[in-house]
């Protein structure tokens, strides 16, 4: 069976479920705060194999579905400027704005362009003194970083020509926000590996004490998961609540220094709107002062832009593991990958997409557990 | 997009005062820039993401999980073409886009 090749060893995820199995006694609720941790456990019914008791919630950890609406539209607008380049991640295309997505816009003539790096976007600026290059610079601590160096290489190298629209996330912020609202249910948090690679686990800590839940950092592939979800159940089981890593491979406890050095640098902390949630006091980054000259939000003067979010979409809910996005009214009906109410339906990490694509709703547990990877 | 994907370092080479790499990802090379992990050496593997090495990997775990990347057709997702991808799920002929970009 072809799955049990992706599990690469099957026989070490059986050991793994096997002590998940035995250690569990009560009922536990977990969340993985990254969205590619979502789809890899969506993709292969993590879920579905783990024991009864442990439920695992989606956070909101994809950086495309919580970019506020209304920077969407800060994007459209620049993007749709004669002398700009609007040079974008491929994930951000469908996002729907208010009435239109990016790919829409080239398609009345914007010149928006796709790159792998943002570096491939300032190359483009070096290129093409004159025109304006914007790049849209999102995501989480992981991104942040090539995004910095890239403001701090426009810079050095003179290129004037070259502006970024800023609006980074911060993970911590949030686990602050969810693990603070009343109807918060989540007792467990697998952090996002790729996010403690750049910036360690020196954060963690305090949040842990605080809240008095297990933080174990974690990585994206099946057996990462499951190793992942083992650690929190052990120690929710014994009732204890430090940080741990489980994904020593490629996250060491102080990070990337040289990272966090020049996210320092060229970002500023600031409070962000995250879509569907609203703001979290200090959970994003901004350009620092210094950087102004390289800020789109600045050179475009978008910065007025509010828009209101559509109210039938309810990602926000889905981001904060408060729905399954199933149980959303407009799932798979107004709202699919073709007809995108919300940007938790279009990206690749978004929990709506994993859900729709795998068409996970309609199988029982059951079954599911038959049809299922390891076992 | 936030997928970082293990590569293998072929080359290096500074550019604009900055160290680069050319870097291979089970077959696609991409340009990487290493000031994030300068002392990175030819031969060594790294998580890369959106083209900048971000943590160093031994080739073991690199190896496995590019295999898989692979496997599960996250590679393409990463590398693939991003205009053919929006233009199938808009439901928009994909030929007729990939030909404008
Ligand atoms: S299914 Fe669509 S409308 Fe419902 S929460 Fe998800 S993205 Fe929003």
């Amino acid at each position: 069976m072809k799955y049990i090749d992706e599990f690469q060893d099957p026989g070490l995820a059986r050991r793994l479920l096997d002590d998940i199995h035995a250690t569990v006694t009560r009922p536990w609720a977990l969340m993985e705060v990254c969205g590619g941790q979502t789809h890899s456990i969506i993709r292969h019914g993590i879920d579905q194999l783990l024991p009864e008791e442990v439920e695992l919630i989606h956070g909101p950890g994809c950086p495309v579905c919580v970019t506020p609406l209304e920077v969407i539209d800060k994007a459209l607008e620049i993007a749709s400027r004669p002398e700009v380049v609007f040079c974008s991640f491929g994930d951000m295309l469908r996002v729907p704005g208010t009435g239109r997505d990016l790919f829409q816009v080239r398609g009345e003539g914007g010149d928006v362009r796709v790159v792998y790096s943002p570096l491939d976007a300032l190359r483009i600026a070096q290129q093409s003194p004159d025109r304006e290059v914007v790049f849209f610079g999102i995501g989480f601590e992981t991104t942040a970083p090539p995004n910095a160096m890239t403001v701090h290489q426009a810079r050095k190298l003179g290129i004037e020509n070259f502006s970024m629209l800023v609006s980074h996330v911060r993970v911590p912020p949030a686990i602050e926000a969810i693990m603070s609202s009343p109807s918060c249910r989540v007792q467990g948090f697998l952090a996002a590996g790729h996010v403690c690679s750049v910036m360690g686990v020196g954060e963690y800590p305090e949040l842990a004490e605080r809240f008095r839940v297990p933080i174990v950092v974690t990585g994206f592939e099946p057996l990462d998961i499951l190793e992942g979800v083992r650690r929190a159940v052990r120690q929710l089981e014994r009732g204890e609540h430090t940080v741990d890593n489980a994904y020593a491979r490629a996250v060491r406890p102080e990070g990337n220094p040289a990272a966090r050095t020049m996210l320092e640098d060229v970002f500023e902390v600031t409070d962000r709107a995250w879509r569907g949630i609203g703001v979290i006091p200090d959970s994003g980054w901004r350009l620092s002062s210094k950087y102004r000259d390289h800020d789109a939000e600045y050179r475009f003067a978008v910065g007025g832009i509010r828009t209101a979010e559509p109210a039938e979409c309810r990602s926000g809910e889905v981001l904060q593991g408060l729905l399954k996005p199933h149980e959303c009214e407009a799932f798979g009906t107004l709202c699919t990958p073709r007809t995108p109410l919300g940007a938790t339906m279009v990206s690749s990490e978004g929990a709506c997409a994993a859900y729709y694509l795998y068409r996970r709703l309609d199988l029982p547990a059951t079954k599911a557990r038959e049809a299922s990877p390891v076992v | 997009m936030c997928l970082a994907v293990p590569g293998r370092v072929m080359d290096i080479e500074e550019r604009d005062g900055t160290r680069m790499a050319t870097v291979d990802f089970g077959g696609v090379v991409k340009e990487v820039c290493l000031e994030y992990l300068p002392d990175l050496q030819v031969g060594e593997y790294a998580i890369v993401h959106v083209g900048f090495a971000l943590q160093r990997l031994d080739e073991e775990s690199a190896r496995q999980t590019l295999d898989l990347f692979a496997e599960l057709g996250m590679l393409q997702e990463e590398f693939g073409d991003a205009w053919e991808t929006a233009a199938m799920e808009a439901g928009v002929d994909p030929v007729e886009e990939v030909r404008k970009s």
